[in-house]
């Protein structure tokens, strides 16, 4: 009991432009966004998933950063768990950008919905496929409904009883509060590693139903975690150098921080060649179909380019030391890793866009499938960033940004490599 | 001691902290000295002013080396060596290579890494060092800090060294010696002792590991083809209805390379079997060289069928008479292979080509028959021959 650190921890008010850009970003991606789903409803779903899967991406990933901290009793991330916790309230966003989706399902329940996206939400389709119909206990519009609610509401439980206990921990300075705290998060994990499973299966794997790869989920979680690093990375950087965290916050926290983004930049590579090679391997046409567009015309440069972006790039900027440590090149790097991780996401959806938008016509040595981005993906994704943003200036309007009260916080503090 | 010259002065402390204050404090006066712990302390580098080590140079441009000899060496096997298609896989099958390449490169990277800090580093074989066998590394070993200065640092002065571990708190201040011999390193490399040495381990381990995977380690399932069970010809199999281990191959099984003979009259062998080769020179040498081994003996040596077994078999015909000159080419294939009346059929002694050949040959001396000859002296031969067969 008592106060736990020895370093006066003085709450100061956000950057006042955080909110103001972020407010206006979320207007101007609204606006956007609205004008969208008034000319081309297809579209704007197809864009709005992209948006959904990355406030997914920071919703649940902030999570398990949250549970990585405590199951593991890690000193050097206490100081930034309260920016993960804070970004945690990325969940009210997502209802927002799933709206569109869920909306066209939830009619499509009952006969036929606006617009073509999934596949097997068409009746007539599933009848007549018999890959489809073996399919359709899993995948179809109510239970798909069904688990996106329930994933949400875990999300939510667990934040109530994660994110709340440490906000009451500031105040009672309880170390009790870590050991239940630690409990839940193992029970987390195991809810997290089926959720976010679930989320990357039902939202982006099922656009092309016939396909399957056992690998997906994880392939979503890697992106996932290095896109949370970057997001807690880009915040704890700027607010650090501002002044707004508490002193004691050196290179080496910093350093922590560009290493996990190097580990998972590595990872998602690993996950993307297993998929990969297993799939051209074993040379079976249910697998490889999806592979095929990707791998002709238009849509294999952009392959091409998602290796550099996604891989090659970062990983040689995050295998140098100073790119960890100074933090000028640590902003650039966790921005870097963001936008990789949403272009990871269009280079996934996108090429259904364009079979769908042909009729669900087979690609011709790949040139008939145009790569679709524009100013509706603009919006939304504007939207999303902005929104996790401000959802984040609003949330820590009365919370003090470091967790003062947590038992780590002190050797958290004097944390050296 | 007189011959032994000072290395260094060491110093021991109790607590990390101290050890942290000394080396933050030797490290603005000094240049060659250095920190033993018995465990890492964290924020060491920090205080040492420590630049980040090159070695990671050295590890990547080592794995990215011998990445790239293993790509050309997968490359080279798969490709230019002993081309064969995989899985219906192209030759250059890269997503294969790529976990082989990765491997290749840590490994490289960790092992020659290692071996270059024992080689260069280290000095290996020379393995002494002053400060083996003194009281400080005893004790840095198990619970106390070390630090020392090293005589040759150009500020070093003994007392002002001392008074600055005493000013710090060390609990023990003592000087290392050395005998000067012991530090001045030339390469041992090729020392008689050091050879044989490696010599004899490099035996010694090609010899148990030989003695483990063949004797101690030869366990089912684990056996090799050589001592796995097997069924000889003659044995009785319990396995088999028929009680025989001799399997018969399935009907129609055909040797690999080995093309059947289908034909079973000249005459079909006449109608669809044309001569695949050309009468160039190399060929009719060829067949020049079987005629007169395998078929002058009955048909003589220009196909006149005088024969030289000199009636222990009657005489060939006459390959050059006019019957012969119609013969197709099928049915003197048909007839080499398979025999006709008194001829034995040639198929296990003339391959295929060099039936071929034959018959190339047979028909140059269809041609030059009657043709009169510019050399006398074999003029006179034919002359002799066509009077002996008369």
């Amino acid at each position: 009991m008592g106060a736990s650190i020895t370093v006066e921890y003085v709450k100061k008010a956000l950057p006042s432009g955080l909110a103001k850009w972020s407010a206006i970003g979320v207007i101007v991606g609204l606006v956007l966004a609205v004008l969208a789903l008034s000319m081309d409803m297809q579209r704007a779903a197809f864009a709005s998933l992209l948006g959904y899967m990355f406030v997914m991406s920071i919703a649940m990933g902030s999570l398990f950063f949250i549970a990585l901290d405590h199951i593991t009793g890690a000193v050097w991330s206490t100081p930034f768990r309260r920016i993960a916790e804070i970004l945690s309230n990325a969940i009210w966003v997502a209802p927002f950008l799933a709206a569109p989706i869920l909306y066209n399902i939830f009619l499509e329940l009952g006969g036929h919905g606006l617009y073509d996206m999934y596949h097997w939400t068409h009746d007539e389709v599933v009848a007549n496929d018999p890959f489809l119909s073996q399919k359709a206990p899993y995948l179809n519009e109510s239970s798909f409904l069904f688990r996106t609610f329930l994933i949400w509401g875990l999300m939510i439980v667990f934040k109530f009883i994660l994110v709340g206990n440490s906000y009451k921990q500031d105040k009672t300075y309880n170390h009790k509060t870590n050991k239940v705290n630690a409990v839940f998060s193992a029970l987390f994990m195991i809810v997290f590693a089926v959720s976010i499973s679930l989320t990357a299966i039902d939202f982006m794997m099922s656009l092309e139903p016939h396909w399957f790869s056992t690998i997906f989920g994880l392939y979503y979680f890697a992106g996932t975690f290095a896109t949370i690093i970057a997001m807690i990375a880009i915040l704890a950087v700027n607010f650090n150098e501002r002044g707004l965290l508490i002193e004691g916050i050196n290179k080496d926290h910093y350093y922590s921080l560009g290493g996990w983004m190097f580990a998972f930049t590595t990872f998602w590579m690993y996950m993307a060649f297993s998929q990969f090679m297993l799939i051209w391997y074993a040379n079976i046409p249910e697998e490889t179909f999806w592979f095929m567009p990707r791998m002709s015309g238009y849509w294999a440069i952009l392959s091409v380019a998602l290796i550099f972006i996604k891989f090659i790039i970062p990983f040689s900027l995050s295998i140098q030391r100073p790119s960890k440590s100074n933090p000028k090149r640590l902003k650039f790097l966790a921005v870097w890793i963001m936008a990789a991780h949403i272009y990871d996401l269009w280079w996934i959806t996108y090429p259904t866009y364009s079979k769908v938008k042909l009729g669900h016509e087979e690609y011709q040595d790949g040139f008939n499938y145009i790569p679709y981005f524009g100013w509706q993906e603009i919006g939304f994704l504007l939207f999303a960033v902005s929104a996790v943003l401000l959802v984040f200036t609003v949330f820590a309007k009365n919370r003090n940004l470091v967790p003062i009260g947590d038992a780590k916080m002190e050797r958290g503090l004097n944390f050296h490599l | 001691m007189n011959n032994q010259k000072l290395y260094a002065l060491t110093a021991l402390f109790d607590t990390p902290d101290q050890i942290m204050k000394a080396a933050d404090r030797v490290s603005g006066e000094y240049t060659n000295y250095d920190v033993n712990t018995p465990y890492p302390v964290h924020g060491m580098d920090d205080v040492m002013k420590l630049t980040p080590s090159k070695i990671g140079y050295f590890t990547i441009s080592v794995g990215l080396t011998c990445m790239s000899l293993m790509l050309y060496f997968i490359y080279w096997t798969n490709n230019v060596d002993y081309p064969q298609i995989i899985g219906g896989k192209p030759f250059f099958a890269f997503p294969t290579y790529v976990p082989i390449m990765f491997e290749i490169t840590i490994l490289t990277g960790a092992v020659l890494s290692v071996l270059m800090m024992i080689s260069i580093l280290f000095k290996f074989p020379n393995n002494a060092h002053p400060l083996h066998d003194s009281g400080y590394m005893k004790n840095v070993a198990s619970d106390k800090y070390g630090i020392y200065v090293e005589a040759k640092d150009k500020n070093f002065e003994y007392a002002k060294v001392e008074a600055l571990f005493k000013e710090l708190g060390a609990t023990s201040i003592s000087p290392v010696y050395y005998d000067e011999e012991e530090t001045d390193w030339k390469p041992q490399t090729w020392e008689p002792k050091f050879v044989i040495g490696t010599i004899g381990i490099a035996v010694f381990t090609s010899f148990s590991v030989y003695m483990h995977m063949n004797k101690v380690l030869f366990l089912p399932p684990f056996n090799w083809m050589m001592e796995q069970p097997r069924a000889d010809y003659g044995e009785v199999s319990n396995f088999f209805d028929d009680g025989y281990s001799m399997r018969v191959a399935p009907a129609g099984t055909i040797a690999r390379g080995y093309i059947p003979y289908l034909f079973e009259s000249p005459d079909s062998a006449a109608k669809y079997m044309s001569n695949p080769t050309l009468a160039t020179k190399e060929n009719l040498e060829l067949g020049q060289k079987k005629f007169l081994t395998y078929c002058s003996p009955c048909h003589g040596n220009l196909g006149e069928g005088a024969s030289r077994l000199k009636g222990q078999m009657p005489p060939g015909p006459d390959l050059r008479s006019e019957m012969y000159q119609d013969f197709e080419d099928g049915r003197f294939y048909h007839t080499i292979t398979k025999g006709k009346g008194i001829m034995s059929g040639y198929e296990s002694q003339i391959t295929r080509e060099e039936r071929w050949a034959i018959i190339n040959y047979i028909r140059v001396l269809q041609k030059a028959y009657g043709v009169p000859s510019t050399n006398k002296e074999m003029a006179e031969n034919v002359e002799n021959n066509q009077e002996a067969s008369e």
